[in-house]
């Protein structure tokens, strides 16, 4: 249902709510588009007509700004009008009032949602119920899936990396409550990277994450070696509702990236952290400043990568 | 169909006549010349080797402007445009290799205007085929032909520059 659901009657990308049931070539299509966009950044002007006219919306449930902005630009360098709502919600109001909001929004003519959502599945269930011409765009559904910042940093790996075959990429820290690490999981496997490891204390990963095709590992120090592409998350302090952690500082001790624990991937490793950053608590100043960090080619990244999942979404909508 | 008489080198010599000419006749001063990817900018890059331009070449990708966009999409793998950073006020001579419809000059002076208002702009293109649908004409061009309208013109280059008619239905 979920992979049928992204697509059109041709197989084009009519929806993006989450990497799962998305083959190779369709990611690595959006990944190719997303390079032509990303060219765009170098022209004096950086807008092109190709959306003009049409109507997109960023329904925010949840507070974001990073990527609340690179979807509001990369919609504005498409040329479509956009309307950014923020609406702050509690997680019970969801069915019936989420479907009355896509309903009067669908009433004003909006030819795309693009949703953050606090709630697993949100994304999808308006896709299920909007009307046939409506794409919807997932940013961020919960702790289930964050399908453009995967796509955004398989961007930034390959712009850097050019291949994914070779590549041993380790995901670290709060594995448990980000949909970022499973989307980058499944983006990975697909795009067919020679290995992925998490690393994480017991608390801060999910039961029976081995089944997504990664190797768990409890030791920063060991699970480092050998790895090209180490990618930091955020410790999600506001979705912690027990005690998963003895302190900050105990964390930082662990799981935190030092320069000296970076030493121990290899040479040339990348450093990605989808933001917001916590210094001192997951990464250590010197490693997000520093030489081998690429963050803030994320971010840059992220416009493009939004500019083509918008633009691809918005021309298979016609053929649905 | 396909022994055709187009000569890359007798198009080329037609058409840098007719453009000397044609920037006679404007007063084309200091002339930006553009070339339309991927064809146009090789056509561009030998008239201007032959007119001893100074000035780097523009190039231009008009793929996210042209109209079809609902039709067939974004290709993958565009690349960005280079135009100089003054388009205001500049005598443009924009090239491109065979005119067709009309339809990729329009996107084409639609980026250029996004970038400035220039002062002239003369289009030069290799082959002027028939098939108008929107009212834009070349100033200057190689030749001028009749075609069957399943028939299209195929430029292959840079290097060696070659240049066939095919059928749509070879092209298949």
């Amino acid at each position: 249902m979920t992979e049928n659901l992204q697509l059109n009657s041709d197989g084009k990308l009519k929806h993006f709510l989450t990497i799962e049931g998305l083959d190779k070539a369709l990611l690595t299509e959006i990944l190719d588009t997303a390079e032509s966009f990303a060219g765009m950044s170098e022209q004096q002007v950086k807008k092109v007509p190709l959306l003009r006219g049409k109507t997109i919306v960023n329904l925010f449930f949840e507070n974001s700004t990073r990527t609340r902005t690179t979807f509001e630009l990369a919609a504005i360098r498409l040329s479509a009008d956009v309307i950014n709502m923020n609406i702050a919600t509690s997680a019970t109001s969801k069915g019936e009032s989420l479907l009355d909001t896509i309903r009067n929004l669908e009433a004003m003519f909006v030819d795309m949602f693009v949703v953050r959502h606090a709630t697993s599945g949100a994304a999808h269930f308006i896709a299920q119920h909007t009307a046939p011409h409506v794409s919807v765009i997932n940013a961020g559904d919960g702790q289930h899936s964050h399908p453009t910042q995967a796509m955004l940093d398989m961007f930034t790996i390959r712009q850097i990396k050019k291949e994914f075959a070779p590549l041993r990429v380790a995901i670290i820290g709060d594995i448990l409550h980000s949909r970022v690490a499973r989307s980058q999981i499944l983006a990975l496997n697909t795009l067919g990277a020679a290995e992925i490891r998490v690393i994480a204390p017991k608390t801060l990963l999910p039961a029976h994450v081995e089944t997504l095709g990664v190797n768990v590992f409890h030791d920063l120090t060991e699970g480092l070696k050998d790895i090209d592409v180490v990618i930091m998350l955020r410790l999600q302090k506001e979705r912690m509702t027990s005690a998963l952690l003895p302190s900050e500082s105990e964390y930082f001790k662990c799981f935190g990236l030092t320069p000296a624990k970076l030493k121990i991937a290899k040479p040339d490793a990348i450093v990605m952290h989808p933001g917001p950053i916590n210094r001192g608590v997951e990464i250590d100043t010197r490693v997000a400043d520093g030489p081998q960090s690429v963050i803030l080619q994320q971010v840059s990244n992220g416009i493009a990568v939004r500019m083509a999942v918008m633009s691809m979404a918005m021309q298979a909508r016609g053929n649905g | 169909m396909n022994n055709t008489p187009l000569q890359i080198p007798a198009l080329l010599s037609t058409l840098e006549n007719s453009l000397i000419e044609t920037i006679s006749e404007r007063k084309l001063s200091n002339p930006l010349m553009i070339g339309i990817r991927t064809g146009g900018v090789w056509i561009a890059e030998r008239l201007h080797q032959r007119l001893n331009f100074e000035e780097p070449l523009g190039l231009l990708d008009i793929s996210f402007y042209r109209d079809d966009f609902s039709q067939i999409g974004v290709h993958p793998n565009v690349k960005p445009s280079q135009l100089p950073t003054t388009i205001e006020g500049r005598d443009i001579i924009l090239i491109d290799d065979v005119f067709y419809t009309g339809r990729t000059i329009r996107a084409a002076l639609n980026e250029i205007f996004d970038y400035g208002r220039p002062n002239q702009v003369v289009l030069a293109v290799l082959i002027e085929r028939d098939g108008r649908q929107i009212p834009l004409k070349p100033d200057c061009y190689g030749a001028r032909i009749s075609l069957e309208a399943n028939q299209r013109i195929k430029l292959t280059g840079p290097e060696p520059l070659s240049i066939y008619i095919q059928s749509m239905n070879e092209a298949a």
